[in-house]
């Protein structure tokens, strides 16, 4: 019998969510001792699909092969005893045990019902010593540098002899030997056969370990090559759907005075880890300005700190010449600012209330008569603000729950707006809303500058920035790499701006 | 749609069940005399409740409500019976009556006041500090007391402090004080909680708090006022049962806050905080007194009587619980 050619297969996979279609019939296949680089801008159904081959999610429709035989995978213990690791994006990691235990978390060594501290301990060190990290497997995972914490990931995966490997942006959080080391142990595995998806950001790197490219967008495969055939213009055309170095941006305004001023904001993680170094920057009235950047280059927390949300930040934020240094939240919105959050449903919307009591929240003020809410005046404002940035909705008095994302997200922008803010500021604004909900949002967001509102506008994604700033700041690691005018922001510059190594080189200078 | 209506309204359609059960079943229930003295009982819990009901909107439980309502008692009790002793001087001060009640109300909103800064500025998970809130105003009613019962509250015309045994027996229009006082804590709650800024402000803490902060609402300032709110409803329970009972008691109290807790429950609103009404805690408050009522009219055992109230809960929560899935379904389908 002929061995299979593919280790997994996905076969014309679709997975349907609330609202979009994240994966549409992709189909995508495996060889052994292969490294595939995974490749889209977010949302494109990067995450969606490597969670599907993991057993973390259930396709809606189409089929999973693993050699030559069709199978389901129902939970990633499923997916685990038939070989497939997957290493998150986000650790996953419990900080309260040790890094022997995390290894072996759910698999502990155990001699009749009790675990067998002594040989999990030993074969952890043996793990970590091939990895070329000797990292104390007696130490709390919580108590160790996010690199080291990545490598414990991967030690974790590999103790569980896996033949498929699928690594969600393994190298967000290592250091450029950390990165040597690993691409060394993923060489090892691709000799033994090991089949490997790699999800990253960083394309030079892509190409560097990739044998083969597959690249999403939009939910489709739109394109697989070897990776031998393609350079990183190849890839940016791809992932956005349009040649590189054709810029798109909206026609030239005459913008006004200075509204918004950030004067060297800066910010550190609990472990003093940077995540904004030196962020300086100004906003026009009338202009949208664009933060583009991969994830972790610092666009939630800057937004975040000119909200005041992190008062521990340093530096200076300056709304129409006057300093918000010590403003809290309220006083900020109170001032003049107004943000859309990057989550709608952890802390844009409140699930529990109506569409108007989501809409009116945070200009409560405007509609108190004497001492109460006049109930009248809040429809009121709610009803002209639904109309205008036409939410489509059952009716006011119906829970937030009952609209789609695209129209939940209106109800945030609407709770925005009522505050009639100078700037405002939106993080991933049409982050998991359809297409058309989308175009509309960027509609209104060109429209509210050109009515002389000040307007920042962070995103991951090239296209929904070019639609709409007029002026891009770049940022990596926590830094501002480029602010590049609209019509010199080609995909190509952005795109290298924004690399990882960019904000390296910034660091070296 | 109907079905929607009726798992809204399902704390009345209980209680009008239980209604109409014991009227059935015993003579007795459906008359001036026992209406009178059940809701006598109701007002104590469901003034304990009104205040609860803000405090699990806003996501946060208060166990510390039956030892507030011990100690604002305490208080009185000791400020009526035998003044305020000031040692250094020698000199015993009384008060006038509306300075005690005045007092032990303080006394209650500043525990509830402690209870707000630990859970918003310290960051204590509200069972923990309400928890510890609770032992020590508890301790603190038995210290002031020496763990005795202050007698006859009567008070003295010559010290001016009489008239506070009013509070528990006194009526007006034949209607007993403390159903007035109920009456006038409900609809105060209930326009707080629908009209005020604060109120609605507080729906969003509970449904929300990441979501709320994003908005502009100062969220560690809410929090504070609904456990100041609560401290002050049970400080006032506390003031009821003494001129009820004329006398106080330091360990009046023990348990309310269970029951409490449960009124809140059963009037539909959710212990994760966002949703529910005050007036919902009002019925269910009603629904727990009708059926202590009901069932001691009809000689089922004290025992059975616990069972049955522990059974009505969880059913409640159940019944909550399919309401919830049943909204979210529907508001699914309205979204496509």
């Amino acid at each position: 019998m002929k061995e299979p050619e593919f280790i997994i297969e996905a076969r014309n996979v679709s997975r349907q969510y609330p609202g979009t279609l994240a994966l549409d019939g992709v189909s995508f296949a495996l060889r052994p001792g292969t490294v595939t680089a995974l490749i889209g801008e977010n949302g494109a159904g990067k995450s969606t699909l490597v969670r599907i081959l993991a057993g973390i999610e259930r396709p809606t429709s189409g089929s999973l092969v693993l050699d030559g035989e069709t199978m389901t995978l129902n939970s990633v213990r499923d997916a685990d005893v038939r070989g497939i690791g997957i290493i998150h994006q986000e650790l996953n990691l419990c900080p309260n045990l040790s890094v022997a235990e995390n290894i072996f978390l759910a698999r502990e060594i155990t001699v009749r019902g009790v675990v067998d501290k002594r040989r999990q301990l030993q074969q952890a060190r043996e793990l970590l010593a091939r990895l070329e990290h000797p990292i104390d497997p007696s130490a709390l995972a919580g108590d160790l540098p996010l690199g080291q914490q990545q490598i414990v990931e991967i030690a974790k995966a590999l103790s569980r002899n896996v033949r498929v490997l699928m690594m969600d942006e393994p190298t967000s959080a290592l250091s450029a030997s950390e990165i040597a080391i690993l691409f060394r142990i993923i060489g090892d595995l691709k000799s033994r056969g090991v089949a490997i998806v790699y999800i990253s950001h960083r394309l030079e790197e892509l190409l560097e370990i990739a044998d083969s490219v597959s690249v999403l967008r939009d939910g489709r495969m739109v394109a697989e090559a070897a990776a031998c055939e393609v350079d990183t213009n190849w890839i940016v055309e791809k992932m956005t759907g349009r040649p590189a170095g054709q810029a798109q941006a909206p026609e030239a305004r005459d913008t006004g005075n200075q509204i918004l001023r950030l004067d060297s904001l800066s910010l550190n993680a609990a472990g003093g880890r940077p995540l904004l170094r030196g962020v300086s920057f100004d906003v026009r009235a009338g202009e949208v300005v664009g933060i583009y950047g991969l994830m972790g280059a610092g666009r939630t927390e800057l937004l975040e700190c000119i909200m005041g949300l992190h008062p521990e930040a340093a530096g200076s934020v300056y709304l129409e010449s006057r300093p918000l240094d010590g403003m809290d939240t309220p006083g900020r919105i109170a001032a003049g600012l107004a943000m859309v959050p990057e989550d709608r449903q952890a802390s844009g919307i409140i699930q529990s209330m109506t569409v108007r009591a989501n809409m009116t929240l945070s200009s409560l003020g405007r509609y108190v008569r004497t001492a109460w809410l006049s109930l009248a005046a809040e429809d009121r404002a709610a009803s002209a603000m639904s109309t205008e940035l036409r939410i489509k909705c059952p009716g006011l008095r119906y829970s937030i729950a009952s609209l789609s994302g695209g129209n939940q997200q209106k109800v945030v922008m609407a709770k925005c707006l009522l505050t009639n803010p100078r700037v405002l500021l939106l993080d991933e604004p049409t982050r998991g809303v359809d297409v058309g909900a989308k175009r509309e949002i960027h509609a209104i967001v060109r429209r509210l500058a050109a009515s002389g509102m000040g307007v920042i506008l962070a995103s991951s994604e090239l296209d929904e920035i070019r639609a709409t700033a007029g002026r891009i700041v770049v940022m990596s690691r926590g830094a501002v790499t480029a602010i590049l005018p609209a019509a010199e922001a080609t995909a190509e510059a952005l795109v290298v701006a924004a690399s990882p190594s960019a904000g390296e080189r910034r660091d070296a200078a | 749609m109907i079905l929607d209506y009726l798992f809204r309204l399902r704390a009345l359609i209980v209680l009008a069940v239980l209604v109409i059960t014991f009227t059935a079943l015993s003579p007795a229930f459906l008359t001036a005399g026992n209406l009178t003295i059940l809701v006598k009982h109701v007002a104590i819990n469901a003034i304990l409740a009104v205040g609860m009901t803000f405090v699990i909107l806003s996501g946060g439980i208060d166990l510390s409500v039956g030892s507030i309502a011990g100690l604002s008692g305490i208080i009185a009790g000791g400020l009526i019976h035998s003044g305020l002793v000031l040692h250094p001087l020698g000199v015993i001060v009384y008060f006038h009556t509306w300075l005690v009640v005045a007092i032990a109300l303080a006394a209650g909103a500043a525990v509830g006041a402690a209870n707000g800064l630990l859970i918003s500025q310290l960051r204590v998970a509200p069972f923990i500090a309400t928890l510890g809130s609770m032992y020590v105003a508890r301790g603190a009613a038995l210290l002031t007391s020496n763990g005795a019962t202050f007698p006859n509250l009567s008070g003295s015309p010559e010290l001016g402090n009489t008239g506070f045994l009013l509070l528990g027996s006194g009526t007006y229009l034949g209607i007993p004080l403390p159903i007035w006082l109920m009456l006038a804590i409900a609809a105060a709650g209930v326009f707080v909680a629908v009209r005020t800024p604060f109120g609605r402000r507080i729906y969003a803490v509970g449904g929300n708090e990441k979501a709320a902060e994003l908005s502009g609402v100062r969220v560690a300032r809410i929090k504070f006022w609904a456990y100041v709110i609560s401290g002050a409803c049970a400080a006032l329970v506390g003031l009821v049962i003494a001129a009820q009972l004329g006398a106080a008691h330091p360990a009046t109290g023990e348990t309310f806050e269970l029951n409490a807790i449960a009124a809140v429950v059963l009037g539909g609103t959710s212990l994760m905080g966002g949703r529910g009404s005050v007036g919902g805690t009002i019925i269910g408050a009603f629904v727990i007194g009708v059926l202590a009522d009901g069932l001691i009219l009809l000689g089922v055992s004290e025992f059975w009587q616990i069972v049955i109230k522990g059974l009505v809960i969880v059913l409640a929560v159940i019944l909550d619980q399919m309401q919830q899935r049943y909204a979210l379904r529907a508001a699914a389908a309205l979204r496509r």
